[in-house]
Parts: C-alpha cells; sequence; structure tokens
C-alpha cells in the first residue's frame, strides 16, 4: 500500500510517530504554522550543554506533517544545537527516502520548528547570561 | 483484516453481472459501429440497446436523447459549452450553484475568458441552493443553469423540480449533473423538468470510460468535439462498445434493484451517522435528512483530513475519502464545504463515507471503532 506516493518510512513515521507529546518547562519552545492553511506544528527541546538531549513534538496536519516531525525529533536528538541548526527541510525529506513534490514545501515545516525552538532557547540562554552579568 | 471500502463516491467495483455483459461485446460485438458490413452492425446493436437502457433509467422521452461520452467530466462540459456557444446570440450569462463539480465550474470559468458572465447561487449550511438567490441572478440573458441532483462530498440532494420551475418560467436551460442520484433516488428527467442532465457509468458499477449526456428534445447545443458525426453529430469519436455495453446493463440493474439496495443502504447510513456524531466535537455535515441513501459525512474539530484517511486506511484497511486541502491536487480545502460557510480549519477535519453493495449492517461496529481510534490518535497529536 503506497497513499499518494508517500514512501514506506514516511507511513511508518506517520504511524508510529517518535518523541510525542510536551516537554514541561521546556528550555526552548518553537511553533510554526497555521491551522487555517492545514499545518500547525509545535516542538519542545531540552538542552544541556547545548546538547539537545530530549525532545518532542504536537501537530495538526497531513501524513507527512506528522511524519517529518517525528523524523526531525530523531534526527536532533543528541545533536548539538549548532549542527541541529544547519538541518534542512531538504534533510528531512531525504532521511524519509523522499517527499511527493507538492508536499515539499507545505507539509514540511518541522525543520523550521526546530529552528524556532533553538532561537528561543538562544534568546532565553542569552537572557539568562545578560541577568547573571 | 478484511478489507471495507467507504469510497463509493470516488469509484466504485464493476458489477461481476456488467463486466461479463460487457465483455462478450469486447470479444465478438468489436464492429466499428460506423462500419455498414455485418461486423459494425453488431457493434451499433450493442451502442443502440446500451442506449435504450439508459433512456429508460431516468424516463427519457426515447433512446435519442442519450449520447454517450467518455465519461461525466466530458458529458459536464458538452452540456455547459454546447448550450452556452450554441445560444450565445440569446445571452452570455451562466448560473450554477457554488457547489457545482470543477468540471462544471471550469468550464464555464473557461467560458468567462470568451465574455460570458458566470454567477454562482450560495447554498445554506446544509448545501441547499438559495432559491431566492436562484430566482434573483435569472436574467433574460441567462443561458444555462447548472444545479447537480445531488452533492458526492455532503450527500445533499436538491429539489430539482422546484428549481425546474424557477428556472424554466425563465425560459432558461436547466442542466443536472446527476451522476451521485442516478442508481441510488429515483430520477426522472420529465416529471423533474431537466434539460440536460449528466450520468457516469462507473457511478452505477459499470465500466470507467463511459458517460451520457441526456438532451431534451428540442434543446440546442453545438459539440465540442468535432469530427466524424457519430452520436447524432453531438460527439465524434469511434464508441467505447466495451463500456458503452457495460453502462447499459449497469443501468438496467440499477434500475431493477435500486429501491431494495437504497433501502439496505440507508440503514447502514444511518447507524453510521448516529453513532459517529456521538464522538465529541464531531459534526455531520449535508443535510440531515434530504440526503443520498448511501452517504454520511462529517467533520472533527483539531484534525487534518488526510491523516484521518491514512489512518483509517494503514491501520483499519477502510478507505475513506475526505475535502481536505492536503489531499488536493490545488491544496486549497473543498469548494463545497467552504461554500456551506465552514471555516478552513474546519473543512480540514472532513470524512467522507459512501457505501456500496460490498456493505452491510454488521460492518458498522468495526467501522464506528476504526474512526474513535482515528480521531482519538490525531487528537492526542494535535496542539489545537
Amino acid at each position: 500500500m503506497a497513499q499518494i506516493g508517500y514512501s514506506k518510512k514516511v507511513l511508518e513515521h506517520f504511524t508510529n510517530p517518535r518523541n510525542v507529546g510536551v516537554i514541561e518547562n521546556p528550555d526552548g519552545y518553537g511553533k510554526v504554522g497555521n491551522p487555517v492553511c492545514g499545518d500547525l506544528m509545535e516542538m519542545y527541546i531540552k538542552v544541556k550543554d547545548d546538547i539537545i538531549t530530549d525532545i518532542k513534538f504536537r501537530t495538526f496536519g497531513c501524513g507527512s506533517a506528522i511524519a517529518t516531525s517525528s523524523m526531525v525529533t530523531e534526527m536532533a536528538k543528541g545533536m548539538h544545537v549548532d549542527e541541529a541548526m544547519k538541518l534542512t527541510r531538504n534533510d528531512v525529506a531525504t532521511e524519509l527516502e523522499g517527499l511527493p513534490p507538492v508536499k515539499m514545501h507545505c507539509s514540511n515545516l518541522a525543520a523550521d520548528a526546530l529552528h524556532a525552538a533553538i532561537k528561543d532557547y538562544r534568546a532565553k540562554k542569552g537572557q539568562a547570561e545578560g541577568e547573571k552579568k | 483484516m478484511d478489507r471495507i471500502y467507504l469510497d463509493h463516491v470516488s469509484a466504485m467495483q464493476v458489477d461481476p453481472r456488467v463486466l461479463a455483459f460487457a465483455e462478450k461485446h469486447l470479444k465478438d460485438g468489436f464492429g466499428n459501429p460506423s462500419s455498414l458490413h455485418s461486423v459494425g452492425l453488431t457493434g451499433k446493436r450493442a451502442v443502440e440497446e446500451a442506449r435504450k437502457k439508459v433512456a429508460e433509467l431516468i424516463n427519457a422521452e426515447n433512446e435519442t436523447c442519450i449520447i454517450f461520452t467518455s465519461g461525466a467530466t466530458e458529458a459536464n462540459n458538452l452540456a455547459i459549452r454546447g448550450t452556452a456557444l450554441r445560444n450565445a446570440s440569446r445571452g452570455k450569462k451562466l448560473l450554477a450553484s457554488a457547489i457545482e463539480h470543477v468540471s462544471v465550474l471550469n468550464p464555464m470559468k473557461d467560458l468567462q475568458k470568451g465574455g460570458h458572465e458566470l454567477t454562482l447561487i450560495p447554498v445554506d449550511s446544509t448545501g441547499l441552493v438559495d432559491l431566492d438567490k436562484l430566482k434573483e441572478s435569472l436574467t433574460k440573458e441567462t443561458v444555462v443553469t447548472s444545479v447537480m441532483y445531488a452533492n458526492g462530498e455532503i450527500g445533499t440532494i436538491q429539489p430539482i423540480p422546484k428549481i425546474s420551475q424557477i428556472v424554466h418560467e425563465r425560459g432558461v436551460y436547466l442542466h443536472v449533473d446527476a451522476i451521485q442520484a442516478v442508481g441510488r433516488i429515483p430520477v426522472d428527467v420529465q416529471k423533474d423538468g431537466v434539460d440536460l442532465l449528466t450520468l457516469s457509468s462507473n457511478d452505477m458499477y459499470g465500466p470507467q470510460g463511459a458517460g451520457a449526456l441526456y438532451i431534451k428534445p428540442g434543446v440546442k447545443l453545438q459539440p465540442v468535439l468535432p469530427g466524424g458525426g457519430q452520436e447524432r453529430g453531438l460527439r465524434s469519436g469511434t464508441e467505447n462498445i466495451f463500456a458503452i455495453a457495460g453502462m447499459g446493463e449497469a443501468a438496467r440493474l440499477a434500475k431493477l434493484e435500486m429501491t431494495q439496495e437504497s433501502q439496505r443502504l440507508q440503514v447502514i447510513r444511518d447507524q453510521l451517522i448516529q453513532e459517529i456524531t456521538q464522538i465529541e466535537e464531531s459534526y455531520l455535515t449535508g443535510h440531515p435528512s434530504q440526503r443520498l441513501p448511501h452517504h454520511a459525512s462529517f467533520r472533527f474539530t483539531s484534525i487534518e483530513g488526510e491523516s484521518i484517511l491514512l489512518n483509517m486506511d494503514l491501520k483499519h484497511n477502510i478507505q475513506i475519502s475526505t475535502g481536505s486541502a492536503c489531499s488536493s491536487k490545488t491544496l486549497e480545502p473543498s469548494h463545497v464545504l467552504l461554500a456551506i460557510g465552514l471555516k478552513h480549519e474546519q473543512a480540514h477535519g472532513s470524512m467522507v463515507l459512501t457505501l456500496g453493495r460490498s456493505n452491510h449492517l454488521e460492518q458498522v461496529p468495526q467501522v464506528v471503532e476504526a474512526v474513535k481510534e482515528t480521531v482519538q490518535r490525531l487528537r492526542q497529536l494535535s496542539p489545537l
């Protein structure tokens, strides 16, 4: 069974998504998308010494929106935040053995959500360091 | 896990009796109906027999009212373009309900480029055409009005006889796309007062590749596919005998079996609606009672239709359809769901279940459980 051209890996991540949920008191939080457009993603990260130690997501959207969210959490876990910032939408799609062309833009926001969470983490950290000084 | 197919609005399995009948014509009756020899004659007979069966199903005045096409899209194009172009001297205004199929709306939009004017008639929240707006919009210059018999996404059945009366008071042609209604509810072109009516073979268990346009005697239209002059010159091209013969047989069986089958499906439909609308924040879309007997459509808050479709298919082997944007080629949510007043985010969470011969009442608990699991799982994933 291959629906609308999704790879097996996309369907597997859709069926059994990793790292679903919410982190209480996260070090970083990112939210991208819009329910009007049909995709909304939330990403929570825990960071220790600039390494992403835990990551959770919640997504409203189509199959590829859910699969890319799950995939990016798996890729980013254990990564240095600088490295994670370099992950692109294409990297996520490639790791999922490709996405149908029509899904490459609209439903491939997971990397953006991760970046938003890291930016939030950096902003909070900068603020905290600023307060220390 | 046995498959439960609930997407009869998209495609239907060809009835084995129809297949056996049509196959015979593919093997033996392959002659070109335009050839004058005996082999050609067998092909011609097959097409004419099918024409008669289709005419009988909708109570057409006679069989010459039926023009075979390659499918409903072509029949809709012939109805709209054919009347608009042939009668342009009378006026250039086109009317359609806001929930027509794209194969009605897009030819109309295309005609706008050539100077025709298109007005869409709004529908209420149940999908019924606003009859006052229809009256107001009809003018002397209106040449054709298109209102579908029943809608495939929300199941709502329009009051066609009433609409016919209004449209004909202005002397305007009424085109009715009836592909979802024919074979499920009684459609009688004479009683209903229809000038042009679109039928589809596959929507009554016939093979894909055939459709038909009923044209009331006296209605003037020009061909959109000029050529060798088949089908009274209105649709040139060598006839697809296999599909047309199949469509005829499907029409004959539909006439015989419709009443009983629709009653049977309606019981299943009502059970599905009753149980699925008990899920928290789930709503029936379309009309609660004026709806197709095999059609149950819903929307759920906080989740998205393509995900519903995938989960139902992958985890439960149940095939459904959705009007969600993510499942469409244009990435726009269904214009039908927007026309009944749903917001974009509401239209994204739609699910359409359409029943057919392979479905039975005993499947209902399994379907309901699958829908419950799907909604629950996707809501757990959702931040909304």
